[in-house]
C-alpha cells in the first residue's frame, strides 16, 4: 500500500506548520519518513539545505527532528528526569553515574522557559495525561530538536491544556524552532498554524497560509470532492421495524470517563446507518456498548424491543446482534485457532454443532468448507491458523461467521480497514445483501466516502455525542466534515 | 543469522525435535560423567538399568513417577489456558491433608469405600486451595502466578504445625518414639491402597487413576465445548469474550479443576506410598514444581504427561539407587537439567527457523 504518494511539503525556521488530513490521510506516516522510522521510496528529504538520509530514529534526533507521539513513549516507574536524559547520548547522559542534581536543573530551566510547569522529580505514573505530554515536550528539547513533530497533540488534552500547550508551541517558535502540527481539527489549527498543509489519500493536495483558510475551505480539501459517484441509488427496499434503538446511552471508556454521551440513535430492519466521525470521539466504544462488550452506565439500548441488560456479550448475541469488530486479530477471531474453530467461535453453543457438552468435528469440518467456498476465502484449508489469513480473507471468515447466526442487528466497525481495493467492494456487497434480507446495519468507520457510499443515513459523532443525522443521499461533505471536526454542529 | 517464525509447522518436526534435543542432552551429559571421571558409555547403561531394567526397577520408577503425572496433569491444565497455576505444590499438599484426615476418620469402612473418600477429599482439598487464586484473578485480575505460589509456602506451613507444632488429629502422640520425634498418624489398612501386579511390575491404584485422569483431560479438551472455549480463551481472551463465552466461570472451573488434580497426587502420596502425613519428605521431593517441568516438555498433552513423568521419575530412581561413594546424586540432576535444557531449548525450532544470511 502507497501510504504516501509523491508529497511535497517544506517548513521554515520559526514557523508552526500544520500537517491536517482524515485518518489513513498519511500524517503519521510521514511523520514516520521525517523521524527516520520509515524509509521513503522515492524522493528526499532535504533539511536545512542538506540532503539527508535516515536509517534509524538515532540519525533523525542528531539532525534535530524530534517526535512527540500520540501514544507517549516514557518509562513509568522512572522520574521525569530520568525521563528526560533517556537516550540522550550527550554530557550528562553519556556518563556512567546518573547527575541527578545536573539534569533536574536543566530540566527545571526549560520548563520555566517554555511554560512547561511538571516537577522534575515526580515520576511518570503519578503525572496526568498532560503533564506526560509535557514531559515529551522537554525530552525532545532537551536534546535540542530543531525540529518538532507533533502528532495530534490535543487528542489527549481538556481544552485549557491545549490552550497551554498552544503558548508553548508560539514559544518554541519565537526561539526559531520549527514545528510540526499533525491534526484534524480544524479550529486548532487556525489558531496555532501559520501554514496548514492538507493531505488526502497520501497526497498532499495544498498548502495554504492559516490566515487565510476557513473551517469550510479546509474540511473541502480535507475530504475533497469527487466522490459524487459512489453513492447508493436512491430507491431502496422497504424499510422494516426498528431493530436497534439506543435511547440516551452513556457509557465508559477505558480510562474511566465517559466516552459515549447521551446518545440515541434508532435502525430499522433493511436500512445502513453510517457512524462518521473521526477516530477517538467516542464510535468504538459505542459499538461495543451494543454488542455488549462495554456496561452501559446510563440509558438503554433495545434489540426487536427487548431491553438488553448491557455488558454481556452472550446476551446480545442471543438477541440478535452480530459484531464486526475493528480489532479483527484477537477480537474478532482467536489468531492461533484453524479457521474451521474461528467459523464456530459463537455457534459452538448450539445443537449442529455440539450435542450436549460434546463438540460434532464432521460437522465443524463441512460448516467450515461450506464457507470457504462460499465465500471465496482463499487458503489452504479450514485447518490453517487464522493469523496466517489476508486481512480480507479474514473479514471474509468474520463476516460469514456474523452472518450465519441469522441476525437481525449487524455492528460493523471499521470493516474495510486495512484492506484493498478488492477487498473492500466484497466487504460492502456483503454489507448492502445483508441490509437487503432484512438487517438493520450500523456501520461506523472514519471514512466518509466509504459510508455515503454505501449508508443510507449518517449520524455524526464529536466527543461522544451524535452532533447531527442526515439523510446520506442528501448530505454534502463539507457539512458532514464540519460537523465531523465539531465546527457545525448546528443540529 | 535471522530467526523467523515458521509459516506452517511441518508434523514431523514436532517428533525430530524433541528426539534430537534428548539425544544432543546425552551428548553433554557424556561429556559431563567424562570430565568427572565416569566413563559415559557404562554410567548410562547403569541408570537405564537402575531405572527401567533391573529386577524390580520398573515398579520404583512407576512410584516416583505417579505424583509428577498428577502434578504435570494439574499444570497442563490450567497452562493450557494461559492460567499460570504455580501452586501445585501447596495444592498436593492440600489433598494429602484433606485425603489423609479422610483416610483416618473412615477406619474401618470398607476399603473401596474409603478409597473413594480419601480420592474425593484429596480432590476437593486441591481444588479448594485452587479457588482462592482463581476468585482472585476471576474478580480482581490478580495476578495467579504469584497468588498460587505464595500460597505453597502457607500449605506448607499449615503441614508443619499439624504434625510438628500442635497435637492435631493428624499427629502421633500415642507411642514413645512419635514423643521423641513428632510424625503422622499411620493409616489405617483399609486405607492403604490397592495396586496390581503384572509380570513383575507393580501397578499402584495412583498410578492407574493418573491414566485415566489424562484420558479423561484429553477428552475434555478437544472433543467438548468446555475444551473448545479453554483453547479459545487461551488463545485471545478478547475474542472468548466477544464470542460470548463465560471467561469468569471458565477461569474458575479450570483453576479448580487443576487442583484437584494436584490434590489427587496429594491423596496417591497418602494412600499408595507414604502412609502418613510426612511433612518433610513431601516439601523435599518438590513434586508441584517438577510437574511444571514435567508438562512444559509434554507440551501440554496429557498422554505425553504420563509418559515424560515416567522418563523423569526413572532419572529420579536411577538417582536414589546409584547415589554412593562413586556416583554423586548430583550428577543424575545435573543430566535432569541438561534434558530440560535441551528440551526446551529445541522448542525453538518447533515454531521459528534459523536463517543464515549476511
Amino acid at each position: 500500500m502507497v501510504a504516501n504518494d509523491h508529497v511535497d511539503f517544506d517548513a521554515a525556521e520559526g514557523e508552526v506548520h500544520a500537517l491536517l488530513g482524515e485518518n489513513g490521510a498519511g500524517k503519521t506516516t510521514l511523520s514516520k519518513m521525517l523521524t527516520g522510522l520509515y524509509r521513503p521510496d522515492e524522493g528526499e528529504i532535504v533539511l536545512f539545505g542538506r540532503t539527508v538520509e535516515f536509517s534509524s530514529p538515532r540519525d533523525a534526533l542528531d539532525a534535530g527532528i524530534a517526535m512527540v507521539h500520540q501514544h507517549f513513549k516514557l518509562v513509568s516507574p522512572f522520574t521525569v528526569a530520568e525521563n528526560v536524559v533517556l537516550g540522550d547520548q550527550r554530557d550528562v547522559g553519556r556518563s556512567f553515574l546518573l547527575r541527578q542534581r545536573a539534569i533536574e536543573s536543566r530540566v527545571e530551566e526549560l520548563s520555566r522557559r517554555y511554560g512547561l510547569a511538571v516537577d522534575p522529580r515526580a515520576r511518570i505514573w503519578q503525572l496526568s495525561v498532560g503533564e506526560q505530554q509535557r514531559v515529551e515536550i522537554l525530552k525532545a528539547l532537551y536534546q535540542d530538536a530543531r525540529i518538532l513533530i507533533l502528532d495530534e497533540p490535543t487528542a489527549v488534552l481538556t481544552p485549557q491544556e491545549a490552550e497551554a500547550l498552544f503558548e508553548t508551541i508560539r514559544a518554541m517558535a519565537a526561539d526559531g524552532r520549527t514545528v510540526i502540527f499533525i491534526s484534524h481539527k480544524l479550529h486548532e489549527v487556525k489558531a496555532v498554524a501559520d501554514r496548514v498543509t492538507v493531505l488526502r489519500r497520501g497526497k498532499s493536495v495544498a498548502t495554504v497560509p492559516a490566515a487565510d483558510a476557513t473551517p469550510r475551505s479546509l474540511a473541502a480539501l480535507m475530504v475533497g470532492r469527487e466522490l459524487e459517484t459512489g453513492r447508493r441509488s436512491t430507491e431502496r427496499g422497504p424499510t422494516g421495524e426498528a431493530v436497534l434503538e439506543l435511547d440516551g446511552v452513556w457509557a465508559d471508556g477505558d480510562r474511566g470517563v465517559a466516552a459515549v454521551k447521551d446518545v440515541s440513535l434508532t435502525i430499522r430492519g433493511g436500512e445502513i446507518v453510517g457512524v462518521a466521525g473521526v477516530a477517538g470521539n467516542g464510535q468504538r466504544e459505542l459499538a461495543e456498548t451494543i454488542v455488549g462488550m462495554r456496561p452501559v452506565t446510563r440509558g438503554a439500548v433495545q434489540v426487536c424491543g427487548r431491553r438488553l441488560s448491557g455488558g454481556d456479550p452472550r446476551e446480545a448475541i442471543s438477541a440478535g446482534v452480530a459484531y464486526v469488530p475493528e480489532d479483527r486479530l484477537g477480537t474478532g477471531v482467536a489468531p492461533g485457532l484453524s479457521i474451521a474453530s474461528n467459523i464456530v467461535l459463537k455457534a459452538y453453543r448450539r445443537s449442529p454443532v455440539s450435542s450436549g457438552p460434546m463438540l460434532r468435528f464432521g460437522r465443524i469440518r463441512d460448516l467450515a468448507r461450506g464457507v470457504i467456498d462460499r465465500y471465496d476465502v482463499r487458503t489452504s484449508g479450514p485447518n490453517v491458523p487464522a493469523w496466517q489469513l489476508s486481512g480480507g480473507n479474514l473479514q471474509k471468515v468474520v463476516l460469514a461467521r456474523e452472518f450465519s447466526g441469522d441476525p437481525a442487528v449487524l455492528v460493523a466497525a471499521s470493516p474495510t480497514r486495512g484492506l484493498d481495493v478488492a477487498g473492500i467492494e466484497t466487504v460492502h456487497s456483503y454489507l448492502r445483501d445483508a441490509a437487503s434480507t432484512g438487517v438493520g446495519v450500523l456501520l461506523i468507520s472514519e471514512d466518509l466516502d466509504e459510508i455515503l457510499a454505501i449508508a443510507d443515513r449518517v449520524a455524526v459523532m464529536y466527543e461522544g455525542t451524535v452532533v447531527g443525522e442526515r439523510d446520506a443521499g442528501t448530505a454534502t461533505v463539507e457539512e458532514l466534515g464540519l460537523m465531523m471536526a465539531g465546527a457545525g454542529s448546528e443540529d | 543469522m535471522r530467526i523467523e517464525r515458521r509459516l506452517r509447522q511441518p508434523w514431523w518436526l514436532t517428533v525430530v525435535v524433541p528426539v534430537v534435543s534428548i539425544a544432543v542432552a546425552f551428548v553433554l551429559s557424556g561429556f559431563v560423567l567424562f570430565l568427572t571421571g565416569h566413563p559415559p558409555l557404562k554410567s548410562f547403561h547403569r541408570i537405564l538399568d537402575a531405572a527401567f531394567i533391573a529386577n524390580g526397577a520398573l515398579s520404583e520408577t512407576v512410584i516416583a513417577a505417579t505424583p509428577l503425572a498428577f502434578t504435570g496433569l494439574a499444570a497442563a491444565v490450567a497452562f493450557r489456558m494461559n492460567l499460570f497455576n504455580i501452586g501445585g505444590e501447596g495444592q498436593l499438599y492440600a489433598g494429602a491433608i484433606t485425603g489423609a484426615a479422610i483416610g483416618l476418620l473412615m477406619a474401618g469402612s470398607p476399603s473401596p469405600l474409603v478409597f473413594a473418600g480419601m480420592i474425593a477429599a484429596g480432590a476437593a482439598g486441591g481444588a479448594l486451595l485452587a479457588a482462592i487464586p482463581a476468585l482472585l484473578r476471576a474478580f480482581f485480575s490478580t495476578n495467579e502466578i504469584i497468588t498460587s505460589l505464595m500460597l505453597n509456602y502457607v500449605v506448607a506451613l499449615v503441614l508443619e504445625y499439624l504434625i510438628f507444632d500442635s497435637h492435631s488429629y493428624l499427629r502421633d502422640t500415642s507411642g514413645f518414639e512419635a514423643s521423641v520425634f513428632p510424625q503422622g498418624k499411620t493409616l489405617p489398612d483399609e486405607a492403604t491402597w490397592s495396586s496390581w501386579t503384572i509380570h513383575g511390575l507393580v501397578l499402584p491404584l495412583g498410578f492407574l487413576l493418573a491414566i485415566a485422569v489424562a484420558t479423561l483431560v484429553w477428552v475434555l479438551y478437544t472433543r467438548t465445548r468446555f475444551g473448545f472455549e479453554v483453547q479459545v480463551i487461551g488463545d485471545s481472551a478478547r475474542a472468548g469474550r466477544y464470542a460470548g463465552m463465560r471467561t469468569r466461570r471458565k477461569i474458575l472451573a479450570v483453576m479448580c479443576l487443576s487442583g484437584a488434580i494436584a490434590g489427587l497426587g496429594g491423596a496417591s502420596q497418602m494412600g499408595d506410598f507414604r502412609h502418613q502425613l510426612d511433612p518433610q519428605g513431601l516439601r523435599q521431593a518438590n513434586y508441584g514444581y517438577t510437574g511444571i517441568v514435567v508438562a512444559a516438555l509434554a507440551r501440554y498433552n496429557p498422554f505425553a504427561v504420563v509418559l515424560v513423568a515416567l522418563l523423569l521419575g526413572g532419572l529420579t530412581n536411577a538417582g536414589f539407587t546409584l547415589q554412593g561413594a562413586d556416583f554423586p546424586a548430583g550428577l543424575v540432576g545435573v543430566m535432569q537439567g541438561l534434558i530440560l535444557f535441551c528440551a526446551l531449548g529445541g522448542e525453538l525450532f518447533v515454531r521459528y527457523r534459523v536463517r543464515f544470511a549476511w
